[in-house]
């Protein structure tokens, strides 16, 4: 056992007792927050559905294959797994998008491989970049966003660099 | 700009497998993606209805009011030049702590609030301030402390240890976060593309 294993129960422990100390209605607050989750999970499957498509039917074509071992002597050189690169270019852009490629990751790479623990560590570490800059200034009067989004994508660049060597430095 | 994407992609899928003679496994591909949406759709909303219950009684205990307390003085060293009671810096503050918690639902609302804010407080007429592209670009980087997400589907396809990326994450959300707010600075500094 190591200790990444008790981050959660240790965190399910602890806002359990801090609840009951501040005496919180559990079952009314855990019931209200599992409803407002459900409702978003259930929002997220029209457009699933459709990235699943395209990412299905590319991958069974085969092109898939055909571009990852296209790239892969470049991508080799920098230490990064070649397989995670359409994750990599599909995160910024597309959550769902992002989630059907990972699924693609974990099952054909496994979850426990280098590639698809790279892959896990990008998607948890990274966010659906063009759609957050768009959601939070579209709210404003701002029509000019000047460097927000480039710096926001040097940060994804940093991320898709970093998480290859994170895994490799931690995870051996 | 997404639907240009996935014709491309469909289209490249479709004529390559013409040419790999491939046709059969797309169309097995294109008649389970639905399934497997569902599929994936299921297993992640069991999960993060668990997930969300267990971080409304975090909220309803207080456990975000004090994250928003310690993080404040940290963001004013980040968001410069506010009123010392500034409602921005606290709208701020509680948006960043539903990030950090991971209440989804809950961060965005609060940011966008924040940004608002930022407008009222600063307002910098249609150029965006500074400090409302520091708010950005802290929400276009994950800051979520345990990715329940991406623990779910490792889980469902079978790891051995589905959190240990956990310390991974938070180091790599952390420095990409930093070298994002860096180069926030950098072009801040050199006049930025006004």
């Amino acid at each position: 056992m190591n200790f990444s294993s008790l981050i959660l129960p240790v965190l399910i422990l602890g806002v359990f007792m801090h609840g009951v100390f501040k005496k919180v209605d559990i079952l009314d607050a855990f019931a209200e927050g599992a409803r407002e989750n459900l409702v978003t999970s259930a929002q997220l499957l029209p457009t699933l559905a459709l990235l699943m498509l395209a990412v299905g039917m590319f991958r069974a074509s085969g092109a898939l294959g055909a571009f990852t071992s296209l790239i892969a002597p470049l991508f080799e050189f920098l230490g990064f797994p070649p397989e995670c690169l359409p994750l990599a270019l599909l995160r910024p852009v597309s959550g769902s998008g992002a989630l059907s490629v990972l699924e693609n990751i974990l099952s054909e790479q496994g979850p426990d491989s280098f590639a698809g623990k790279v892959a896990s560590v990008l998607m948890g570490s990274t966010e659906t970049t063009f759609y957050t800059v768009a959601v939070y200034f579209g709210a404003t009067k701002i029509k000019k966003t000047r460097h927000a989004l480039a710096s926001a994508l040097a940060g994804d660049m940093t991320a898709f660099l970093l998480s290859a060597a994170a895994v490799r430095l931690f995870l051996g | 700009m997404i639907g240009i994407l996935l014709f491309s992609i469909i289209f490249a899928s479709v004529i390559y497998s013409a040419a790999a003679g491939t046709a059969p496994e797309v169309s097995t591909a294109a008649l389970s993606a639905g399934e497997e949406a569902v599929s994936l759709t299921l297993t992640l909303a069991g999960a993060m209805a668990v997930w969300g219950g267990v971080m409304k009684i975090a909220e309803r205990s207080g456990l975000t009011e004090h994250l928003t307390n310690i993080l404040k003085p940290i963001l004013r060293l980040i968001f410069r030049g506010l009123k010392k009671d500034s409602p921005a810096l606290r709208a701020i503050a509680m948006n960043m702590s539903a990030n950090i918690l991971g209440l989804g639902n809950a961060a965005t609302p609060l940011g966008i609030e924040a940004m608002k804010r930022l407008e009222q407080e600063e307002s910098p007429g249609e150029a965006a301030s500074q400090n409302m592209i520091r708010l950005a670009v802290m929400n276009a980087c994950s800051l979520e402390i345990f990715p329940a997400t991406v623990a779910v589907m490792r889980s469902r396809a079978g790891s051995r240890a589905p959190t240990e990326i956990i310390p991974c994450v938070i180091f790599v959300s952390f420095a990409s976060l930093a070298a994002a707010l860096a180069v926030a600075e950098i072009f801040n500094a050199s006049g930025g593309k006004k």
